[in-house]
């Protein structure tokens, strides 16, 4: 008995192939597609921004004339933000993944407190800043300082840390606490000598992440109401200040007005570029150099 | 030679029984810490459900002052958006039109993309290929929102309007494209890894039948990560609209209603940023208007962040 009509699929069989060959291609250019986009993208901005770039540009003050205009002050107010907001995620991050996965029990309040935190991950950025305009600009009167911006910008990335370094908890290995016990150590004694410097490079990776996520973060700052205007380097975190991207923002809505413009701000996208590049390379060397495997 | 502390027999006695309180008082305070610790750390976990409500009820309350002026039924019915004219005017549908269209824009050109791109990396790509091109996309997903922006308005635009004549200087149509590339690697990335969880005993079984790569991918490989690739979508389109800062650079801010992608549109998100930057005073119609559109917003993504994961648990195919 015959179950298979050679002929028939025979007669098919090219056809699959063919198919299958030229599908094969067009998922492969969509793979290329993106990349594509990224390499244009990147040659426009380095192309139209890079000979904007000297010393003069880089130290120099904002100013309306674009041969004169300068960007210290949004990268001093970028390292102060930093400043506000590396601090306090590590500290109420870690904190809150420490509590997750070495403390908290089972039960519906904390299985309520992740799935919170993981819709707090999906609230778009502009929230944030509506959220820190009227608490911390307005019902606290902080006003546009550093300390506003990088309040906002800590809630934006803490559910970030949070996952990043619960994962980084949950990878150190049962057998180092187990161990750790086994000496008559106490949990905190554990977790502070043993769990921590394992889940460390993990950790400071998901935190450099995150951070380089809010040093690109235009709309809370936006809502904030960051002034267009040109303000004094900021010496502190309770000054007012600016960002590169916001310096961009401007730049770009004005460069409808004054061409160089779009050339200012092509040259503060390769400022900034370099900066968040800078802090992947060091995310990665850190995980690369610090983390050990280990086998479970 | 003697024990020095031994030696001294009468003073020994006194200090080892200090030395026993001492022990006591320190392992007081050590269990002191060991109990306190985990109430220190619930309060610091505590902040992220205090920002929660802290939205809610900062959304919440100026909502509800923003209603009391103005009806929620022309809000949400209303086609006309005109807060600064004199005879102001806050109907919503201009907005979520605005909001709709560049996300489905976004959409047309992710979702397939992202899927395909998924596929190669997924099915097609050698280990080696896999390495060169991932953490490219992972570059594309790390370069802030602000440069899509600046590249849509500078680059996508002008090149749109070679070819499409009748495109204004903005429009949604370009901002839709950019965010839809800056959607793509978030979507290959969840799809993937969906489709690199369906165990390869499925994929050999299909081939053993004598079923090509493209049939095995279309037949058995996507059916069962179907649940990863629709929750990808959703999250996709959830980014879309939260999108601000490539819409509010590249769309413009006219409040047209209408279905035309080359026409300049405003979204939700485009409008938050319109109205704080214009330094609405705190009290006015306008500025309550801007929590009513955060509190839409808001709503409309969290829906969307809520299917998605009911999708990706729901809908599961376990093996």
């Amino acid at each position: 008995m015959q179950l298979v009509d050679h002929q028939k699929v025979n007669k098919r069989m090219s056809f699959r192939i063919i198919v299958n060959r030229i599908s094969s291609i067009i998922f492969f250019l969509s793979t290329m597609l993106g990349l594509v986009v990224l390499g244009i993208l990147l040659y426009r901005v380095f192309s139209q921004g890079f000979e904007w770039i000297n010393m003069d540009f880089i130290t120099g003050k904002l100013s309306t004339q674009p041969e004169r205009a300068g960007i210290m002050g949004a990268i001093l107010g970028t390292l102060w933000l930093m400043a506000v907001v590396a601090p306090v995620t590590m500290f109420f991050g870690v904190g809150t993944a420490i509590y997750l996965e070495l403390y908290a029990k089972k039960n519906r309040f904390n299985g309520w407190l992740e799935t919170n935190i993981a819709n707090l991950a999906g609230v778009p950025s502009i929230v944030y800043g509506i959220l820190g305009m009227t608490i911390f600009v307005r019902a606290l009167d902080f006003g546009n300082i550093v300390l506003a911006g990088g309040f906002t910008m800590s809630l934006l990335i803490l559910p970030i840390v949070i996952v990043s370094s619960q994962e980084a908890i949950r990878a150190v290995p049962k057998h180092l606490s187990e161990a750790s016990y086994g000496m008559g150590a106490t949990k905190w004694q554990t977790v502070r000598r043993i769990v921590l410097p394992t889940a460390l490079p993990g950790i400071m990776t998901g935190a450099i992440l995150s951070l380089s996520r809010a040093i690109g973060e235009t709309a809370p700052l936006v809502v904030i109401g960051i002034p267009a205007l040109l303000i004094p380097f900021p010496g502190g975190i309770f000054d007012k200040f600016t960002v590169l991207p916001m310096q961009i923002y401007y730049w770009t809505l004005d460069s409808s007005l004054v061409d160089e413009y779009a050339n200012l701000a092509a040259a503060t996208i390769v400022t900034l570029l370099v900066m968040l590049l800078i802090m992947n390379a060091t995310a990665i060397l850190i995980r690369s150099k610090f983390q050990k495997q280990y086998d479970n | 030679m003697p024990h020095p502390k031994l030696s001294t027999s009468h003073k020994s006695s006194v200090s080892i029984r200090d030395m026993i309180e001492a022990k006591k008082s320190s392992r007081q305070l050590g269990a002191k810490l060991e109990k306190g610790i985990p109430v220190i750390l619930l309060l610091i976990a505590l902040v992220s459900i205090l920002t929660t409500v802290g939205i809610v009820l900062t959304l919440f309350t100026e909502m509800i002052e923003f209603f009391r002026r103005v009806p929620i039924m022309d809000f949400f019915t209303g086609t006309v958006l005109k807060p600064l004219s004199q005879t102001p005017e806050f109907g919503v549908l201009p907005l979520i039109t605005g909001t709709v269209l560049s996300s489905a824009v976004a959409m047309a050109v992710a979702a397939p993309v992202g899927l395909m791109t998924a596929i190669y990396l997924s099915e097609y790509a050698s280990e080696r290929a896999r390495k060169i091109f991932k953490p490219m996309l992972e570059v594309l997903a790390g370069i802030p929102t602000i440069v899509y922006g600046f590249f849509a308005f500078t680059f996508v635009t002008p090149l749109l309007r070679e070819i499409i004549p009748g495109l204004e200087a903005t429009n949604i149509l370009s901002p839709g494209i950019v965010m839809g590339i800056m959607i793509i690697p978030m979507i290959a990335s969840l799809s993937e890894d969906a489709m690199r969880s369906v165990p390869n005993s499925m994929r050999a079984g299909a081939l053993a039948l004598g079923s090509t790569k493209l049939e095995v991918t279309g037949r058995v490989v996507i059916p069962a990560a179907f649940s990863g690739i629709v929750a990808s979508f959703v999250l996709g389109i959830s980014r879309a609209i939260g999108e601000t800062m490539i819409v509010t650079i590249a769309s413009g801010s006219s409040k047209n209603f209408t279905f035309d992608l080359t026409q300049s549109m405003q979204t939700m998100t485009a409008y938050i940023v319109e109205v704080t930057g214009g330094d609405a005073a705190a009290g006015s119609t306008i500025y309550y208007s801007l929590y009513a559109v955060a509190m839409t917003l808001f709503v409309f993504t969290l829906l969307m962040n809520v299917l998605a994961r009911y999708v990706s648990r729901r809908f599961r195919e376990e093996y």
